[in-house]
């Protein structure tokens, strides 16, 4: 293929043909009014001082508002206190604006002129100066040319490169905490703790849980975490539903993970982990508001709609000697969305899955 | 008087001058060229709205708290008597209910960040369209693209810091997205948020990197685009005596400093009213971050909205049997979330930023343009275009889809699985259709010049044939009609030499063959003024 330097300029030198045509030339200019006649010159004039002023007025407004306006606890009186001052600004600087757009297009110049381009490439001469600087610098260091120094090159490139790290090292290392990523693994939930509302807390009874109610859950002792409070909420909520016992379908291994119809799920999606907090009783659907992924409750929370590919993952739950709803254990698998190494983690339920079954049988 | 301020005026000049030479830069720039033109304004819009977000954020820091410190709130706002909330929702609280003006200020500077990204990407696809980004831009608009992706750093990490319900939750999209890197997804997701989600660092690190190292950056670019746009000089649209080597337009001062500097102060004022009358993000009504609630119909910020879309429409379960979550070797890879939120939008801004270079193979053309394209003449790049805006525009409404359902009483499984086909046919269909618009307005501009306009007036012959006068048109507008390239399809060199040797490089000439023949195979060519001179003859027999 050719690479002459501009293979689609048009014609030759100085000419404007294109596609056989002259190129007409600019325009004739137009005089505006305010150009001829001295009238429209002093009206265009009076019009851009006036839109001056409208921008004084509105500085004096926004000032004027905050110094003399009170601002009490009503919101409305909040928001009159905001819009006052806002529309003063406004003022302030459209006025401004108009003013000296108004003033170009009036009265500055508007008869358009001709400036050329020069090509951006750099003349051949100064490209052969550059060059010839380059090499002299490089012939001075030893860099090239004939007393060249492998082994300086070499080891300042090393040093160059491996200097950053002195400096990312900590850094990067310190801002990962512990580093600790199996905590991804693994809730707050314990054999034995109790299912208490969000946010306050309090225990819930399995007397409590009608047929077709759903409660909002945090373990028992969340409220009172010193540490890691917010993070610990954010993998331990869970929705505790009560169905009618004939629509449930339970879930092979998992027969006694419910009770009577009870049933508790995490609350975080399997897709990207937003809370699952839409029900929907009549389906027995559960609804992520994120991304819409669908859980069906009542075939072991599978999904059947969105970008979620597996179940929430199932809180086996009992009911102790007060009659309050407990957990069995932790979640037998991760919850929230998939990871690299979630199947890690998950190994410690599947042993569980098989206990469950065997003890079943 | 007169004669004494223009004095001192010149004894500073003169003492600025002996110290900086500045003389040669005022000769060099007061009375540099601009080519006028609305569009032109869209850059401007985006550098004034930058602006704006700097003075309005100026403000907010001085009341801004970047701490996740758990407190009480104590405020006049009634409905959170009491609620625990971070440091950081607190103080946003406190800024828009106890601070006169302060919520001025947020909303100034939440639309702000709205304009600036929506004038970014208003201002791309002019660039886009009229083809400005040809050599020499090429590098600018790559200069251009970071500013957009840095733009939305900017908006995402702003967004976050009330840490509202609404953000929090946002950002938990952002870590479980983040996790599903294979092998440094976990750690990647540690080293953010030090630690497990949401932690108690992110709004510290979150607000250094909105205040000071993102707008650092867009700083440093903004002035690299701009010393690149006066280092090139403006593009200007096709008119009598404009050529790719000259530039027509008014000077810097005193026409676009007046038109220009005025403009950022109707942007200020607009963006001021805007906010002064609609509420824009009231973090009030969501509440403080808390894992656990979560309402319907919230979107987020226009901006990543398609991310969003993205995610929704992407399924869990291709046809219902094929899983979207694949477990090999016990380990975990997640395309469900890999696909809709990193390969496809890096494919979608891996296109774009590399997009002149594509279109550089096609034509072949070394020359630098000036002269900027009408985007009917470039039919497959105004496809592509549109094209491009339509699969964007799928991925929005999937992401309002909830939105869209409510207000069209549709279903909402229906409408993902409309977007799900949609999001392959649409963008296709856009390209042709566009293509053919294209071909159609050529053919009109055709039509034009060798048969000149209607002008409405019927004359009857002698021989009683009635017909149209048509007026030619000036040598002025024939010109903006015909004075873009052909551009024909590249040829290239065999594949062996007359020795049959093979040569050097022959597949790359190939695929720009290739390349080429989906450009310009099928195209319109401009009249030429033989053509004109036919039609004429042909005219007037």
């Amino acid at each position: 293929m050719s690479t002459t330097e501009n293979p689609t300029e048009h014609g030759p030198e100085g000419s404007e043909k294109q596609n056989g045509f002259e190129n007409p030339g600019l325009p004739y200019h137009r005089p505006r009014r305010a150009d001829v006649d001295p009238k429209a010159d002093k009206k265009a004039e009076r019009q851009t001082a006036a839109l001056f002023g409208v921008s004084i007025v509105g500085t004096i407004v926004a000032i004027g508002s905050y110094m003399a306006l009170d601002m009490t606890d009503e919101i409305d009186s909040i928001r009159f206190v905001n819009m006052a001052i806002g529309i003063g600004i406004f003022l302030a600087m459209i006025g401004i604006g108009l003013g000296a757009i108004h003033w170009a297009k009036t009265l500055m110049r508007d008869h358009e002129m001709v400036e050329e381009r020069h090509a951006l490439r750099s003349s051949d001469e100064a490209r052969e100066g550059a060059i010839q600087n380059l090499k002299d610098g490089a012939e001075d260091s030893g860099l090239g040319g004939v007393k060249r120094r492998p082994v300086l090159i070499g080891s300042m490139l090393t040093a160059l490169l491996a200097a950053p790290l002195a400096l990312l090292w900590p850094q990067i290392g310190n801002m990962g905490a512990d580093w600790n990523i199996s905590n991804f693994g693994h809730t707050m939930w314990r054999k034995g703790m109790r299912l208490t509302r969000d946010p306050d807390g309090t225990p819930i009874k399995a007397s409590d849980v009608t047929i077709g109610s759903a409660f909002h859950v945090i373990p028992e002792g969340l409220n009172e975490l010193e540490h890691h409070k917010i993070e610990e909420k954010a993998k331990a909520v869970v929705l505790l539903l009560r169905l009618d016992p004939r629509d449930l379908n339970l879930q092979p291994g998992r027969e006694d993970w419910s009770f009577d119809g009870i049933i508790a799920f995490s609350k975080i999606c399997t897709h990207v982990g937003c809370p699952v907090a839409l029900y929907e009783q009549q389906t027995h659907h559960l609804l992520c508001p994120c991304h819409q992924s669908t859980f069906d409750v009542a075939n072991g929370a599978k999904v059947v709609f969105g970008p979620a590919k597996r179940p929430l993952p199932q809180l086996p739950i009992a009911v102790d000697d007060e009659g309050y709803i407990v957990a069995q254990s932790d979640f037998h698998e991760p919850i929230g969305p998939s990871y690299w190494t979630r199947l890690h983690d998950t190994s410690d339920g599947l042993h569980a899955d098989d206990d469950t079954e065997g003890s079943s049988h | 008087m007169g004669a004494r301020l223009d004095s001192a005026a010149a004894g500073t000049a003169n003492y600025i001058d002996e110290r900086t030479s500045i003389g040669g830069f005022v000769k060099f720039f007061a009375r540099k060229l601009f080519p006028d033109h609305w569009s032109f304004m869209l850059g401007e819009i985006a550098l004034y709205s930058f602006i704006v977000l700097l003075l309005s954020g100026v403000f907010l820091t001085a009341f801004f708290v970047p701490s996740m410190t758990i407190v009480e709130y104590d405020g006049p706002l009634a409905t959170m008597q009491g609620v625990e909330m971070s440091e950081a929702f607190a103080s946003t609280l406190h800024m828009s209910f106890e601070v006169p003006g302060g919520l001025l200020m947020r909303q100034i500077h939440h639309w702000a960040a709205l304009l600036f990204t929506a004038a970014i990407v208003t201002h791309m696809a002019r660039v886009f369209f009229t083809g400005a980004f040809r050599k020499p831009r090429e590098l600018n608009w790559l200069v251009g693209f970071t500013l957009m992706i840095l733009s939305l750093a900017a908006g995402f990490s702003g967004y976050s810091l009330p840490d509202d319900v609404l953000s929090g939750n946002g950002l938990r999209i952002i870590e479980g997205v983040t996790r599903s890197i294979p092998i440094v997804g976990e750690y990647i997701s540690y080293w953010i948020f030090g630690g497990e989600f949401p932690g108690e660092i992110l709004i510290p690190r979150l607000f250094t990197m909105h205040i000071l190292l993102v707008p650092g950056l867009i700083l440093v670019l903004i002035a690299l685009h701009l010393f690149l746009v006066f280092l090139h000089k403006h593009t200007q649209y096709p008119g009598g005596g404009r050529t790719h080597k000259n530039v027509v337009g008014l000077p810097l001062f005193p026409v676009y400093t007046a038109k220009a500097g005025g403009f950022f102060f109707v942007v200020f004022g607009i963006v001021a009213l805007v906010a002064a009358i609609f509420t824009i993000n009231p973090v009030w009504n969501y509440g403080p971050y808390d894992p656990s609630p979560v309402s319907a119909g919230t979107q987020p910020d226009w901006y990543i909205l398609f991310v969003d879309g993205a995610l929704r429409l992407m399924p869990g379960w291709l046809f219902d049997v094929i899983p979207m979550e694949w477990e090999i070797w016990g380990y975990t890879l997640s395309w469900n979330l890999l696909v809709p939120a990193l390969i496809l939008p890096g494919l979608f801004f891996g296109f774009l930023a590399l997009y002149p270079w594509i279109e550089a193979w096609a034509t072949g053309d070394r020359g630098e343009k000036h002269v900027l394209d009408r985007p009917r003449n470039a039919p497959v790049r105004t496809g592509i275009g549109v094209a491009l805006i339509t699969f964007y525009v799928v991925l929005v409404m999937e992401g309002s889809n909830d939105i869209i359902a409510n207000l069209f009483h549709l279903s909402l499984n229906d409408l993902t699985y409309f977007f799900r086909i949609g999001i392959f046919v649409l963008p296709a269909l856009a390209f042709w259709i566009t293509r053919r618009i294209c071909f159609g307005l050529q053919r009109k501009d055709r039509e034009l010049v060798l048969h000149g306009k209607e002008t409405g007036r019927i004359v009857r012959h002698e021989h009683g044939e009635y017909v149209e006068v048509h007026e030619p048109l000036t040598d002025e507008e024939r010109w903006v009609l015909i004075q873009h390239d052909d551009i024909a399809p590249l040829e290239i060199e065999p594949e062996f030499n007359d020795r049959g040797v093979r040569r050097k490089g022959y597949r790359w000439d190939r695929f720009k063959q290739w390349l080429s023949r989906i450009y310009f195979e099928k195209r319109i060519s401009p009249v030429t003024a033989e053509e004109l001179a036919e039609a004429q003859e042909h005219g007037h027999h």
